[in-house]
């Protein structure tokens, strides 16, 4: 491990424990509130306003008369329990507030003292309470620990979505003035330089030049990364981490190679370098908005004829669930494809055609596991049938790989695990409960280690990769065990003209 | 008409004015506030036929809380489909002629009742022994098992031990129906049976027994994946888009 942390890793158990309770565990957690120049932009107040009270209390209202799920999910709560063990920060932490429904009832508790009968006029009954500072301050710490996976929504009787209560808990922080620094900041960049990583034009273009230029040292062929290349047919819009950080570099390299193979002209775009939508994070309709607008005047501008998404979690369900919504009709691109298109759903489709040449062994340094991104398991889907989003990316791995093995059946799928980063807390002032969050995900790594022989996991998503590559370490792991998915396919793929097919064409005569 | 009667039936017409009234208007909230997202939790069914079938399976057989936890799936379902029974076969009481099928779930009504209060006890004792349950409850939670449960207890007493005028009870209720009043028996477990249960009717539409128009409503579960074919916004996002858009 590279530093010793400031607070104890939890062990990894052979199998899984629903912990006692610890009250207060995760109290001292909280991430950094935002300064005044990065809430103004996005249309909040600098600092908490003199009357919050008073406007927290009266937005909640508005949210209720705005989202039936809000309103409904407030009311429907029966406490029965069966959302209290499967959150991965409740089973890392301990903390009794990171079981959903106690993280909904901070939010609820006010609520029914404002807006429902018995909250108003007998509050000690059903655990009504005012908006006090105390209260408040477990807001900011309690809603800063749910990732918005929706895996308690899973296991609900009425699909209660603990990542709506937490959507709109930040809302109501954002309108008083108490927004966080990291989801903030972040939006600000998007809307002035084009990506989360505030990576400018100039940069880009340096960067995506150094990777044409690896692939070819690499495969003797010119593969282009184009940019802003007006009448290009797809648009790809890639998380911004793709441009440099690792692994996911090696997937946006997997990326050009597919659509270079394929024939496929395509182009990215500055104007919208980024498919991450922070605004979801915060619950901001109207900064989710503004956010997914850029796709659409970039794809208006570039005149291409399709979408399509790079690996990103929370990006491909704004992506594949609302950017219809927010930013469409997109009745300018070609009906024939999905409007957006997931990068894995083009693999897996050129696949199935028979348009891509994969030498599976090139990836048998590896024994693969697949981590399924919360956000593209339970809020999104690929190809034509429910279920497409866990079935797709794994035949893509398979088909780049001669070892699979999944991790147990109740931590994948729609069971999946959060890597412990996602919802906008992928920040260091976050960095205990991040590492206490991966421990579902761990121990059932742990498990395919110790059975299979695992040496890497495959994920589809930038958060779950950061997060992976720096929590990874705090449990005996190694960073580099996890992968892109399109990072096996790039490893497996014989380019038409490289040195590898002249290789496979040696070793076949031979 | 003794005092007694005279107090229930006026407690009667006000409680199931209170729960009609109640309900109804939070059923037009419900249906009343948008949906502006799509957020169905997937997979999801991609159609409608697909979305009845989702949900009738979550109605009948509590299919997510089935995947949760299946001590918390079985006290719940043993109370929800007792009650169901039970509430059936007290149609009786409320028609004349009784109907075939009342008269035919008549007994497994009665011994579904016993099934309605081991489930609840089941519940309550979760609620009191598991750490992480008790933590979430509040006094109302634990107050509503005890009048469930006592509504059935009294219930199963005058059913299976202590018996009561039940062809007075009905006159009562049919009496209530047709506005021709009739006195009840006086009995002191059937007061307390029927003062529980008008209760039970006047905290319906103030408390989380919403969760049984709710679930209808629940985003998560009644909307169809199909965010990419059909163009989804609500009315207040639309007059968002003709504002600045």
């Amino acid at each position: 491990m590279a530093e010793q942390p400031a607070f104890d890793v939890p062990e990894l158990k052979p199998y899984p424990v629903i912990p006692k309770l610890v009250e207060d565990a995760m109290a001292h957690s909280q991430p950094f509130v935002a300064k005044p120049n990065f809430q103004g932009p996005l249309g909040f107040p600098g600092e908490l306003v003199d009357d919050w009270q008073d406007v927290a209390v009266k937005k909640m209202g508005e949210l209720t008369d705005r989202y039936r799920s809000l309103q409904v999910f407030l009311d429907s709560c029966v406490k029965c329990g069966a959302c209290t063990d499967k959150c991965h920060y409740y089973l890392g932490t301990t903390d009794p507030k990171n079981m959903p429904v106690a993280r909904q009832d901070l939010f609820r508790k006010v609520y029914r003292r404002h807006y429902t009968f018995a909250g108003k006029y007998l509050p000690w009954l059903v655990g009504a309470e005012d908006l006090t500072e105390e209260v408040l301050d477990d807001w900011y710490k309690y809603f800063h620990q749910c990732s918005q996976c929706r895996r308690c929504s899973v296991y609900c009787p009425y699909g209660i979505d603990t990542a709506e209560i937490s959507m709109a808990a930040r809302e109501v922080m954002d309108s008083i003035g108490k927004g966080q620094k990291y989801c903030n900041e972040i939006i600000g960049k998007v809307h002035t330089i084009g990506n989360n990583l505030g990576l400018p034009e100039p940069a880009l273009v340096d960067t995506l030049e150094g990777l044409a230029e690896e692939i070819e040292e690499d495969t003797g062929v010119a593969v282009q990364f184009p940019l802003d290349q007006k009448g290009a047919d797809i648009l790809l819009v890639t998380p911004s981490a793709d441009f440099f950080a690792e692994p996911h570099v090696d997937g946006l390299i997997g990326y050009a190679k597919v659509l270079h193979e394929a024939g496929l002209s395509w182009t990215l775009s500055s104007h919208a370098s980024e498919a991450a939508n922070f605004g979801m994070f915060i619950g901001s309709y109207e900064n989710m908005r503004k956010v997914a607008l850029r796709i659409r005047e970039a794809a208006l501008d570039l005149g291409v004829k399709r979408i399509v998404f790079g690996e990103c979690g929370h990006a491909w369900r704004v992506a594949y669930s609302f950017l219809n919504t927010l930013a469409g009709p997109f009745d300018f691109l070609d009906p024939n494809y999905p409007i957006p298109q997931h990068i894995c759903e083009v693999t897996h489709g050129l696949i199935q055609e028979g348009k891509l040449r994969l030498d599976k062994s090139q990836n048998d340094d590896m024994v693969l596991t697949y981590h399924d991104s919360c956000n593209v398991a339970r809020a999104s889907r690929m190809g034509d049938v429910p279920g497409g989003q866990f079935t797709i990316p794994r035949d893509v791995i398979r088909a780049s790989c001669n070892h699979f093995y999944d991790m147990p059946a109740d931590t994948v799928r729609e069971a999946t695990y959060c890597c412990g980063g996602g919802g906008g807390l992928l920040t260091d002032d976050l960095i205990e409960l991040r590492v206490k969050g991966a421990l579902p995900r761990m121990e059932a790594l742990k498990q395919v280690v110790d059975d299979h022989g695992v040496t890497h996991m495959a994920a589809i998503c930038a958060i779950c990769k950061s997060q992976f590559a720096k929590v990874l370490t705090y449990y005996g792991f190694q960073m580099d065990q996890i992968v892109s998915v399109h990072q096996l396919v790039s490893n497996a793929i014989i380019l038409t003209g490289s040195e590898q097919e002249k290789e496979a064409e040696l070793s076949e005569a031979a | 008409m003794d005092a007694a009667s005279l107090a229930l039936t006026f407690l009667y017409y006000g409680a199931a004015l209170v729960l009609a009234l109640g309900l109804a208007l939070r059923i037009r909230r419900y249906a009343a506030v948008p949906a502006p997202l799509k957020i169905p939790t997937t997979p999801a069914p991609t159609n409608r036929t697909g979305v009845v079938l989702r949900m009738i399976r979550e109605l009948t057989l509590f299919e997510s809380l089935f995947k949760s936890n299946k001590w918390i799936w079985l006290f719940g379902w043993m109370f929800h489909f007792g009650l169901l029974l039970v509430l059936l076969r007290h149609l009786r009481y409320f028609t004349d002629p009784v109907w075939g099928w009342v008269a035919f779930l008549q007994p497994y009504g009665k011994y579904a009742s016993l099934m309605m209060v081991l489930g609840l006890l089941g519940l309550w004792f979760r609620r009191v022994m598991v750490d992480r349950v008790r933590y979430i409850s509040a006094l109302s939670d634990h107050l509503m098992l005890a009048l469930l449960i006592a509504i059935g207890v009294t219930g199963i007493a005058m059913s299976f031990a202590v018996g009561t005028d039940v062809v007075a009870v009905k006159a009562f209720f049919l009496g209530l129906m047709w506005f021709d009043w009739q006195p009840l028996p006086s009995d002191p477990l059937l007061y307390v049976h029927l003062v529980l249960v008008a209760l039970l009717m006047l905290i319906f539409p103030f408390s989380k027994l919403l969760h049984a128009p709710g679930v209808f409503f629940s985003p998560t579960r009644n909307q169809a994946d199909n965010p990419r074919e059909h163009r989804h916004v609500s009315a207040w996002a639309l007059k968002l888009e003709k504002g600045n858009g």
